[in-house]
């Protein structure tokens, strides 16, 4: 496989670009593999190239049951940040955070992470005071964190509603300056390539439908395609976590929702950021296409469907509208929906369970983008040592029997609430 | 949109009620002491992909709670009935098993 460079497209140009091998194999699967993973979306690519590459794991396949990123990572509004506060959360997303920095030279693929800023505006001065202090945790924590009074939120984001009559008037914001977006297709294809550079097995169209048993002990996976017999399975399936635990026989603290977003029509470039709204669940930025990416609130009841309703549709508009009058114009040129896996605290998991040889990643509500390459490099530790790193330690399924929950949202056992 | 009988009601919007999760929740008795079970009731779900029992409150209707069978999968509506109902229900049901 070749490596991507500057001088690389310059020499297939010449050669009328017919030389571009295939980014990655698509091989048979071997009888038995040291690490199967289950999902091939960015947090199960991340997983295999990690334990292949921190771990020298030679022996590791990830099965799809569609195609790669075909499921969230395809489906989410791709904003990266940090701004994280609670013990156990927030050094692990700022590991995240580091690693999206270098993470096109790392993996070789251009995965066009841009560092673009990201406010999340205030409308009371209750909300002010709560920014002010997650801005300091982060800062405590070597995270950077910028407090904006409204004037300054005005002479950086003039397009927003400060007229005497705006619905949620704008007291300032809270900017993460290293925040941004990135490409969401290439972090998994950028992972895949670099996975199967690796040695790993990308099996797809191979739909996991129940787990093969050594006595007490996971021993590999049965899929619409034949059995793969493995010494240890791991999960990284998002919204079908509840799915994939309950054929194992676990409960989960976890419920499946959907979440709707949305693109408009190209347009000129006018939002060089990423704007979250304060008053209502609401958040924008602008593709390098010209659409206008924006999302909002779950449609709030339990549903796998891979699609929203209405009313969701209306709320999440009108949020839009009440920020940016001028947006009323646009029409919308795409809207769909991804399942989420709701946790109970609104935190994930990357844990070992109570069977033995089965792993878990999920649990990661709407935040599961940004979290891609921490989640990887920590499930990959948690897989190779069987125990977890320290920024994972916290992402345990006992949290909830212990007593401590993460509920960075302080909403309490409510999935659709975080 | 989706459109739910509302036993006293009638067809009525989504956008009336309010969702109360998952009905075949069940609190242990009051003298439970085992923590493992209320473990179980506060934090464990079944969440299935398919039909789901779930509770919805009428807020903008008849203020009733009720208890709706909704397939999670294709967003189709089944049976409702008043929450009272179903606990009555599920209360005769128990105590005969007992």
């Amino acid at each position: 496989m070749s490596h991507y460079s500057a001088f690389s497209i310059f020499k297939q140009a010449m050669r009328g670009n017919r030389g571009w091998s295939r980014a990655w194999r698509d091989p048979e699967p071997k009888d038995n593999y040291d690490v199967l993973i289950v999902g091939g979306g960015g947090h199960g690519l991340a997983t295999a190239y990690y334990l292949a590459k921190e771990h020298g794991a030679k022996n590791v396949a990830v099965v799809e049951k569609g195609w790669l990123g075909g499921g969230n990572t395809g489906r989410n509004t791709t904003i990266v940040r940090s701004n994280y506060m609670m013990p156990g959360n927030t050094m692990f997303y700022e590991r995240s955070m580091k690693l999206w920095e270098d993470l096109s030279q790392d993996l070789n693929f251009n995965v066009m992470i841009s560092q673009r800023g990201q406010y999340n505006l205030c409308h009371s001065p209750g909300q002010m005071d709560a920014a002010r202090r997650r801005g300091n945790i982060m800062r405590a924590n070597g995270i950077d964190a910028d407090m904006f009074d409204r004037a300054e939120v005005q002479r950086r984001l003039p397009y927003l509603d400060y007229s005497a009559s705006a619905r949620f008037p704008i007291h300032g914001a809270l900017y993460q300056g290293r925040a941004g977006t990135a490409r969401h297709d290439a972090v998994a294809w950028g992972y895949a390539r670099a996975a199967d550079k690796h040695g790993v097995d990308i099996l797809q169209q191979r739909e996991v439908t129940g787990y093969l048993w050594d006595g007490g002990r996971i021993g590999g996976v049965q899929t619409s395609r034949g059995d793969i017999r493995a010494a240890k399975v791991a999960l990284c399936v998002a919204g079908h976590s509840g799915h994939l635990a309950q054929m194992a026989g676990l409960r989960l603290p976890i419920e499946t929702h959907s979440l709707q977003a949305f693109v408009t029509e190209p347009y000129k470039p006018l939002i060089d950021t990423v704007i979250s709204f304060g008053a209502a669940h609401f958040y924008i930025s602008q593709s390098d296409k010209g659409g206008l990416v924006l999302g909002g609130d779950l449609d709030m009841y339990n549903s796998y469907a891979q699609r929203g309703g209405l009313p969701i549709v209306e709320h999440t508009l009108s949020s839009a509208k009440a920020l940016m009058p001028a947006l009323s114009r646009l029409k919308l040129l795409r809207h769909w929906a991804g399942v989420m896996d709701m946790s109970m605290d609104g935190s994930p998991f990357i844990t070992k369970t109570p069977v033995d040889g089965l792993y878990l990643n999920g649990g990661w509500c709407y935040g599961g983008f940004k979290a891609t390459p921490a989640s990887g490099w920590c499930f990959a530790w948690t897989i190779a040592k069987d125990a977890p790193h320290p920024d994972n330690a916290e992402f345990r399924l006992d949290r909830f029997e212990r007593g401590y929950q993460i509920d960075e949202k302080g909403v309490g056992p409510h999935p659709n609430a975080h | 949109m989706i459109r739910i009988e509302c036993p006293v009601c009638g067809q009525r919007p989504e956008t009336e009620f309010t969702y109360g999760g998952d009905a075949t929740v069940r609190r242990p008795e009051m003298t439970n002491e085992d923590p493992q079970a209320w473990i179980e009731y506060v934090f464990m779900r079944g969440n299935p992909r398919g039909w789901h029992r779930e509770y919805w409150h009428h807020v903008q209707g008849c203020r009733q709670w009720i208890v709706l069978e909704r397939n999670t999968l294709s967003h189709e509506i089944g049976q409702a009935e008043l929450a009272r109902d179903a606990a009555r229900a599920w209360s005769r049901t128990s105590e005969a098993a007992e």
